[in-house]
């Protein structure tokens, strides 16, 4: 019973770096952008919120690091993308390789540096005996606050697109840019902060990898979680709550390979850590396999660039 | 005839004023030069054939393009039109021919999103009952606009305009999705609201409608005004004269006997072409060698599926009966267009470019999609064989393009349009299915389509023309059907199909009695 | 009234300037030497020194330069079959998966048909009827053929997903390579390592029968480099003189019309995806039976994704795609050699490659608009 719980925060704990790149990657797409740069921008992102972690000791500066690096290579595809009217596809991928390189080169001094005394850091920073409660004890109150953080954005993010009128201006742009462009609204704009939006959460994700839940820096950290993200969109047909789910439910599947190992059961660890992607493919293709779920809330303009006249 | 542009001493200072409008594209001048005065509570057309240059300048109008010179006066000051946001502010409301709206949202939430800021979903639904109510334009606030028909949709357009309180309102196109009863309604509407202050440019080329309805018409040619008159002191062919110049000369059609039947289908159901796309239901019909049977019908009411059924890009599944579509002895229900086009049937494509051609490709490379001159033993292109072909097309068919390396999105509409349909009839085919054969083509091109439509019937083919343009049905068809919502009315002798008649049937009331006939395949009245 | 605008206008085109569409990766070149260029500054190396090592050293002299060959040749062979793929608009993002399991299936081949060198092991089953079948002139044929064989197999997964169950191909072919990388890693940590090897994770050297000679005495480069530059002109007939290269270009750029025309675009998902898995399963094999031998964690270094980069570069364009292998591979050794001459770090390369892409999508605009630096002129009153 104990073990369960254990194991169902430690799923939740992997799961959340997948949660805020999800709703950011949602957010963009919602408006119709799809940027396949996510792990480039999450593996700039773990460098740069590393580095700051390593130089200050502060988690805080270091997420915010992470928000602020995953916002500007997000920036910078938005300006190809929206800007230039490149191809999104192309941009996305131009970002992932560069992303790779560049998080390689300015990471190269921190592989095999330890962060400072995890203890001086906010996990401190909510009463422990809360944590000693059973069950809801380790779930909730032992959990970093990242994973608190990671539960309110995506309340807020479910509230704002589907409860103000902020949101149903970013759903309508994601459906018709060209209706609302004539109706008024500055499409390429919201576009723009839509993106940047989706790559500082991007951004948080990628240094909350190499900050809090490894924490350390290696080349290409990230390890695919980028991609599985954006395949978490899809999972969760745009919605918020089911992209927190999906999360956790992935976060548990990378964990069981380490579960699985260290109860010594005698797979291969490489066979085991196929587990993410193949479970990533399979629920992609059965999720895929209904068309009406997709259409039901994919949508309408995804992908697609928008030329004002 | 026309005016001087400068305002008339004496008259109040005119709502909106342009002068010396211009505004070019790579190739084209839209817009050259142009003058226009609306005045308050006036109902104003712009009258011009497809490409005259109306649909730039109430871009301009309305914020969306901006002019390369001229000046645009809003209340006698001059004003810049840098948004659609701007011109909104300052009253400038404007209906969509395409429709603007957002498939997935509520008429609620599609109003509320066209509306400043400060109101809450709950009060713009209020307002919309409100509005439908004492403007005769009904509409359920809650539901999605995608359960909504081509009319309705229309009327949630106008709502939107009319709660932004609008000070000029532009219609473009307005009465092309709708049957012709509905047309009245529309009138209606629009005469209350000059009478109670609201300018409106009413943007068409029919000729009665504008007869009917506008105090004074601007008329455009080839991006210039020819003319600012009083159409009510115009006959058509005085207003004809300034919107194309010359007429071209009347169709001549000369009488065939059908023979047997080419193409038929019968109690044939399918899935609409989109999530929201109108299914069929139970549609029969039945075309015969040296006739045109013409579908018409309000846009959104299955053409889509129907053309794609008959064209073959879609075919009956394995749960459906594969001789529901017969060409001639052949059940081709399972086949794609390649077998199709083999049995001799042949379709032109209501998009021109995207489906009947691919835009950044050659004429010679588009003649591939439809026509096998140019493929060679063991599937080597033939080049030489290409551009002969592309060649032959544009000399037959007085297409204007460079040569026949042109690139298909290089051509104008009319122009792109003679090839495409000239590329299907030039295959010689036995059955030839049309959707929209002079949609968005110049009065020019559009008579050499018709013509060369009724000389490829004269040779003994079948045609099926889809269309939205009643006229052009009633003068290039033996037969017409009316699809409404999915489903196929009786056939109809050209002679006995008034207007009225068709329009009382477009919104789906046809006698049952005359179906049963349908469905037991009578033979057409011979005219 | 004049408005102030932060950046350039972009005017459209009447139509796509072919000149722009050649002269856009060069600048995008040229931009990315000078980003270079101001890197080196601000690591404190000398710029001239730094771009000579990337740029200008790997061809000086017949020995590097027959290194850069040899790298550019499984790059402009995953960038062709790319191609294809892309003209379909089949988005496959996986050609590193299907060069690894083109290598591992060529590596089996020569583990089992070659027996193994050396200290026989488990391996050593095909040691038997089945080498003696294939004949030693047919063993290297036998050896690619089971790479081309690996690659598109691993690309039909991705081609089977998407025609049954619409999976997305840019997620599922990313997938398939790491699940291709972690596959590597257990077969040489695993069954495959040379029980000889010192625990190393390596299998043992294949058979010299299986080898792909080499093609000039004292370079590494082999007879692959020989294939790529005949595949460029197949590929080119494929591309621009085939009806069913037709096809797939029509399907890419207008599905509608390809549906009209009556063009299957299941038939262009498998054909595309097919190729361009047998071309990067290929070049995995290539790639072991030539400079490597023997299969490692390490068998490529990312030439699957690099590869993208050159389908870009080369305008999706044969003849272009060749250049821009050998223009990628050059920065492949430059990264090696600032490694060991200016003391850089080897990852640069990668900042490079992904630099230039950038650009190059940038430079792209100026295809399909001109640039109109001045505001245009303002509504006269």
């Amino acid at each position: 019973m104990n073990e369960i719980v254990l194991l169902l925060a430690a799923a939740i704990a992997s799961g959340t770096p997948l949660v805020l790149a999800g709703l950011g990657l949602l957010v963009n797409e919602k408006a119709g952008v799809v940027n396949l740069g996510a792990e480039g921008m999450m593996l700039i992102a773990a460098v740069a919120g590393f580095a700051t972690a390593f130089g200050t000791g502060s988690e805080m500066l270091a997420l915010g690091a992470g928000a602020l690096a995953g916002a500007t290579a997000a920036a910078v595809f938005g300006l190809l993308v929206i800007g230039l009217n490149a191809n999104q596809y192309a941009a996305g991928l131009a970002l992932s390789l560069f992303g790779g390189g560049f998080s390689a080169f300015v990471g190269i001094g921190y592989v095999g540096r330890k962060l400072g005394d995890p203890a001086a850091s906010l996990t401190g920073s909510i009463g422990h005996w809360l944590a000693d409660l059973p069950v809801i004890g380790p779930l909730l109150f032992g959990q970093h606050p990242i994973v608190w953080l990671s539960l309110a954005l995506t309340a807020a993010v479910a509230w704002l697109l589907y409860r103000t009128r902020a949101g149903l201006v970013l759903r309508a742009i994601g459906e018709s840019p060209e209706s609302a462009h004539a109706l008024g609204y500055p499409v390429r704009l919201i576009r723009f902060a839509a993106v940047v939006t989706g790559g500082a959460l991007c951004g948080v994700a990628g240094a909350c990898l190499s900050v809090v839940y490894a924490p350390m820096w290696v080349e290409g950290l990230v390890a695919g979680r980028g991609w599985i993200a954006l395949a978490l969109t899809t999972f969760a047909t745009w919605r918020p709550g089911r992209v927190l789910l999906g999360a956790w439910l992935f976060g548990g599947v990378t964990l069981l390979q380490f579960h699985l190992q260290a109860q010594g059961v005698a797979i291969a660890s490489q066979l085991l850590a196929m587990l993410p992607y193949l479970a990533t493919i399979v629920v992609l293709a059965l999720i895929s396999r209904n068309p009406a779920w997709i259409r039901a809330n994919m949508p309408a303009s995804l992908g697609r660039p928008f030329h004002a006249d | 005839m026309s005016e001087p542009t400068a305002a008339r001493p004496g008259s109040p200072t005119p709502r909106l004023q342009l002068e010396g409008i211009t505004r070019h594209y790579p190739g084209v001048k839209a817009n050259d030069g142009i003058d226009l005065h609306v005045a308050a509570g006036e109902i104003h057309a712009v009258l011009g054939e497809n490409g005259a240059g109306k649909s730039t300048l109430m871009k301009i109008i309305h914020g969306s393009v901006r002019p390369d010179a001229g000046t645009v006066r809003w209340d006698g000051e001059p004003v810049q039109l840098a948004s659609p946001a701007m011109a909104q502010a300052l009253g400038i409301s404007m209906v969509y021919q395409h429709f603007s709206l957002f498939e997935t949202l509520s008429v609620a939430e599609n109003v509320w999103l066209g509306l400043p800021r400060g109101e809450t979903l709950a009060s713009v639904a209020r307002r919309i009952e409100a509005m439908g109510a004492s403007y005769d334009l009904a509409v359920d606030p809650g539901s999605p606009v995608h359960a909504l028909s081509v009319g309705e949709r229309q009327r949630v357009e106008i709502i939107r305009a009319l709660l932004g309180a609008p000070r000029l309102l532009i219609l473009d196109e307005p009465t092309s999705v709708l049957a012709p009863q509905a047309i009245d309604g529309l009138f209606a509407t629009l005469r209350r609201l000059a009478a109670e202050g609201c300018s409106i440019l009413y943007v068409s080329h029919k000729l009665d409608e504008i007869r009917a309805l506008c105090d004074r018409c601007t008329v455009l040619r080839a991006g210039r005004v020819t003319g600012e008159v009083v159409p009510a002191r115009e006959t058509p062919a005085s207003l004809s004269q300034l919107m194309i110049g010359t007429e071209p000369p009347p169709l001549t059609r000369t009488n065939v006997a059908p023979g047997q039947v080419a193409l038929s289908v019968h109690a044939l159901s399918m899935q609409g072409e989109t999530v929201h796309g109108t299914p069929l239901e139970q549609v029969s019909l039945q075309v015969r060698t040296g006739e045109i049977l013409g579908i018409a019908g309000v846009s959104g009411n299955g053409q889509q599926a129907l053309l794609a059924a008959l064209s073959g890009e879609r075919t009956v599944d394995r749960t459906g009966d594969r001789a529901a579509i017969r060409l001639f002895d052949h059940p081709v229900g399972r086949l794609g267009p390649r077998e199709r086009r083999r049995l001799g049937l042949h379709f032109v494509p209501e998009e021109r470019l995207g489906r009947g051609a691919v835009p950044a490709l050659g004429l010679d490379r588009n003649t591939l999609l439809t026509r096998d001159e140019g493929v060679g033993r063991g599937g080597c292109l033939r080049p030489d064989a290409m551009r002969a072909l592309a060649q032959r097309l544009i000399e037959r068919f007085g297409v204007r393009a460079e040569g026949p390396a042109s690139a298909a999105r290089s051509l104008s509409g009319g122009n792109l349009q003679k090839f495409i349909v000239g590329r299907e009839i030039d295959a010689a085919p036995r059955v030839l299915v049309v959707a929209q054969p002079t949609w968005g083509v110049d009065v020019g091109a559009a008579a050499l389509i018709r013509a060369e439509l009724l000389a490829l019937r004269e040779r003994g083919a079948a045609l099926l023309v889809v269309s939205e343009d009643l006229d052009e049905l009633l003068t290039l068809c033996d037969r017409l059907q009316v699809i409404a919502r999915g489903r196929l009315s009786p056939s109809l002798p050209i002679a006995d199909a008034s207007p009225a008649r068709i329009g009382e049937w477009m919104s789906g009331l046809w006698p049952q009695a005359v179906m049963a006939d349908a469905a037991a395949g009578a033979v057409p009245a011979a005219r | 009234m004049m408005r102030v605008t932060l950046l350039p206008r972009f005017e459209p085109r009447g139509r796509p300037s072919a000149a722009m569409s050649i002269a856009s990766p060069l600048i995008a070149l040229l931009l990315t030497a000078l980003l270079a260029a101001a890197l080196f500054v601000a690591l404190g190396k000398d710029p001239w020194r730094g771009l000579s090592v990337f740029f200008i050293e790997p061809l000086s002299g017949w020995r590097p330069a027959s290194e850069v060959l040899l790298k550019a040749t499984p790059l402009a062979l995953c960038a062709l079959g790319l191609s294809l793929c892309y003209r379909s608009n089949i988005w496959n993002v996986g050609a590193e998966g299907q060069f690894l399991l083109g290598a591992i299936a060529a590596g089996g081949m020569a583990l089992w048909i070659g027996g193994p060198q050396g200290a026989l092991g488990s391996l050593a089953a095909g040691d038997g009827m089945f080498a003696a079948l294939a004949g030693r002139p047919l063993q290297l044929p036998l050896v690619l053929l089971a790479g081309v064989a690996g690659g598109a197999a691993w690309a039909a997964i991705t081609a089977l997903l998407r025609d049954r169950c619409n999976a997305n191909e840019i997620l599922v072919s990313l997938m398939l390579v790491y699940v291709a990388q972690q596959l590597l890693g257990y077969l040489v940590f695993g069954p495959w390592k040379d029980p000889a090897g010192f625990n190393f994770p390596q299998t043992p050297t294949f058979a010299a029968s299986t080898w792909l000679p080499p093609l000039m005495a004292g370079t590494r480069l082999h007879w692959g480099f020989v294939l790529a530059l005949l595949a460029v002109p197949l590929f080119w007939f494929v591309l621009f003189r085939s009806w069913r290269g037709f096809q797939l270009d029509v399907s890419g750029q207008a599905p509608a019309a390809a549906r009209y025309a009556g063009f299957s675009a299941r038939r262009a998902l498998w054909t595309a995806l097919l190729i361009s898995g047998g071309m990067a399963g290929l070049a995995g094999a290539m790639e072991v039976a030539g400079p490597l031998r023997q299969l490692t964690p390490h068998v490529s270094t990312g030439y699957g994704f690099t590869a993208i980069i050159v389908v870009f570069v080369g305008r999706l364009h044969p003849v272009g795609i060749l250049l821009a292998a050998i223009l990628l591979s050059m920065m492949l050794i430059g990264g090696e050699y600032a490694q060991s001459r200016l003391g850089l770090p080897g990852a640069l390369t990668g900042v490079f490659q992904g630099s230039m892409l950038f650009m190059l999508l940038a430079c792209d605009t100026l295809i399909h608009s001109r640039v109109r630096w001045r505001h245009a002129r303002p509504v006269s009153s």
